[in-house]
């Protein structure tokens, strides 16, 4: 039996993208943007707070570090929680020594139950951005009807009741369906963190306004690196330096890009993972040529 | 019924808490836990989980196994003696039945015992009440014939657990719980009765996981225990921080593997000004005396207590 005859139709098929959200854009024809100060490349760190909860249900696949085991997996909730308890606080003195700002997704059932955490995090002068409700509630196309703008809806009103106006969002496992950049402009988000189509922002038009996508870089991500490709940790450090030389090397040529790179707390604020985090952050915070911004100052400065 | 959070213990930010001074005003609470294991040959079938990831009988994986405990664990131990440090054993209490010449080699260098289970191919799953309780009073009475201690420590058959482990630990009177991995402090554990810390312990630098889930060189392995302890020292000194080793001789005493290690336990011993060498209980004991007041109090200042016991759905 053979495959239906609009199988081998091509409705989208012309010059430019398969979708209306945004226009197609080689590198080559981008306009150059300029850095404040002269700066040649963006640093955009991305610190990211997960609840993995003890029963997940894991659809439509399970998030990045969620439970492994027969229930009750305490193993992996409690090394997950590490990350909320000890290895951010770390990383945010590691931020504070350097001088650094860094943007911190947080799921929104984490905000009260980290309170102290958050304190902290605005303390520092820190961007916050929502990461959707928690770990386990992936936005995906099969969802029933209204589940997603429910998710979106009530994670927007625990922002409010926590005092917090996020601009920018950051879904779950970094998954969509096809409604979730309208249904987050709605929501009154107009930054995004899931998509990665250039090195620099990108304006993507929806239904309900514009959302900038905020380049975070997938294969600098240091869970995946350290944790699953079992990469040392000089060897993250060195691919994350290495991508900033290349940016101020193509500045000429390019303008200002952004490396957007991850620092997961239960993953780089493990104690013998912070000497190497700090090799990272001593080499943004002693370049002249690198910026190392908020994730809306970047956006503001690529909009120009 | 499964719980999201099985509140276990409070949440506890780890910048401003009071600080913990070790015995001799130590920075650093640092323990060897060596795991004494035995695996069954053809275990019993547990729903929740194989005995062993390939059918019955591994003989590669059994007899690797069998191995740790008639050469590896003597290395392991004379290394130790070298660094005049004393092991504090996760055990597999039939061990005491099976090899009794490890427990008296260790009873002999007033090493601690904690339980590990019964084997570690017996799980806890899917255990009713008087199932785990008498896996918990098998332990105490084995390990307390066997050796004259009686056990305060730990630390789950192949981390198997129920929602009720550690209320019914605490209620035998255990001191300190080897299964939660959140901090790099001890905290109290929200039990129903009794009082139990957890006691960090560790997957991250743990062998079992370095070698045998992530395939590392012992090179690293080496690296990554000299990095975890210079940052756990250097935050002990603002802290109290506690560092465990936890170890399986049939990976770490394999003859490739115990020399790098040697390095490692050369690079802590070179800073034993500041280290507190103790065992699990040891270390549980003085932080319940000195310490378990001022957490809780803590928690409850920064407004973190939530009330409630662990796995208590909701109730009071």
């Amino acid at each position: 039996m053979a495959l239906p005859e609009d199988y081998l139709t091509y409705p989208h098929r012309s010059y430019g993208m398969d979708q209306t959200l945004y226009p197609w854009r080689p590198a080559t024809e981008r306009p150059k943007i300029a850095w404040p100060d002269g700066k040649t490349a963006a640093a955009m760190i991305v610190v990211p707070l997960e609840f993995h909860r003890l029963n997940p249900q894991g659809k439509p696949f399970k998030h990045p570090g969620a439970m492994q085991t027969t229930y009750p997996d305490l193993r992996h909730f409690t090394t997950r929680d590490y990350g909320n308890r000890v290895g951010v606080f770390r990383i945010l003195d590691a931020l504070k020594a350097r001088g650094l700002k860094a943007v911190f997704p947080i799921n929104a059932v984490l905000l009260e139950r980290v309170r102290p955490l958050v304190e902290a995090i605005l303390a520092g002068g820190h961007e916050m951005a929502a990461y959707g409700w928690e770990a386990d509630c992936i936005h995906w196309s099969g969802l029933e009807q209204g589940v997603e703008a429910e998710w979106i809806g009530r994670t927007r009103d625990a922002f409010d009741r926590a005092g917090l106006k996020p601009r920018a969002w950051m879904s779950p496992a970094r998954q969509q369906s096809f409604q979730t950049l309208a249904l987050i402009a709605d929501a009154g988000f107009d930054i995004c963190l899931d998509w990665e189509q250039d090195t620099v922002p990108v304006p993507m038009q929806t239904d309900k306004g514009v959302v900038w996508a905020a380049p975070l870089s997938n294969e600098l991500d240091d869970r995946t690196l350290l944790t699953v490709r079992l990469q040392t940790e000089d060897e993250w450090a060195d691919q994350v330096l290495e991508a900033i030389r290349l940016h101020k090397a193509e500045a000429d040529r390019f303008g200002g890009q952004v490396v957007g790179f991850t620092l997961t707390p239960y993953v780089s604020g493990l104690p013998f993972r912070m000497k190497t985090v700090r090799r990272v952050l001593d080499g943004l915070a002693q370049d002249d040529a690198v910026w190392t911004a908020g994730l809306s100052e970047i956006v503001e400065a690529a909009r120009g | 019924m499964t719980v999201a959070d099985p509140n276990l213990y409070d949440y506890w930010p780890y910048r401003d808490r009071p600080k913990i001074v070790w015995p001799g005003g130590k920075k650093l609470a640092f323990w060897v836990a060596p795991n004494i294991e035995f695996y069954e040959f053809d275990p019993a079938k547990n729903p929740g989980r194989a005995g062993w990831p390939k059918p019955a009988p591994d003989v590669v994986a059994y007899s690797q196994r069998d191995w740790g405990n008639r050469v590896g664990h003597w290395r392991l131990m004379e290394l130790l003696d070298k660094y005049g440090l004393r092991g504090s054993v996760s055990l597999n209490v039939a061990l005491c039945d099976h090899h009794p010449e490890i427990i008296e080699a260790c009873v002999e260098r007033n090493w601690e015992f904690f339980s590990h289970g019964i084997y570690n191919t017996r799980y806890s799953y899917g255990m009713d009440e008087a199932q785990e309780r008498a896996i918990i009073d098998d332990a105490i009475r084995t390990v307390e014939k066997a050796s004259g201690q009686r056990i305060r420590g730990y630390l789950a058959p192949a981390l198997t657990h129920t929602e009720r482990t550690l209320d019914l630990i605490a209620e035998n009177d255990f001191w300190y719980t080897c299964d939660l991995f959140q901090d790099d402090q001890p905290q109290p554990v929200k039990t129903a009765s009794g009082k139990l810390i957890s006691l960090p312990y560790s997957l991250e630098v743990n062998d079992v996981i370095t070698y045998g889930a992530l395939g590392m060189s012992p090179a690293r392995y080496t690296d990554i225990l000299k990095r975890h302890f210079d940052q756990l020292l250097e935050e002990g000194e603002q802290s109290g921080t506690v560092m465990c080793i936890p170890l399986h001789a049939y990976l770490v005493s394999q003859p490739h593997r115990i020399g790098p290690f040697e390095e490692a336990l050369k690079h802590v011993m070179g800073h034993a000004d500041d280290v507190w060498f103790a065992t699990g209980a040891e270390i549980a004991g003085y932080y319940r005396d000195h310490c378990w007041d001022q957490t809780q109090a803590d928690i409850a200042a920064k407004g973190c207590a939530t009330g409630g016991k662990g796995f208590g759905h909701g109730a009071a």
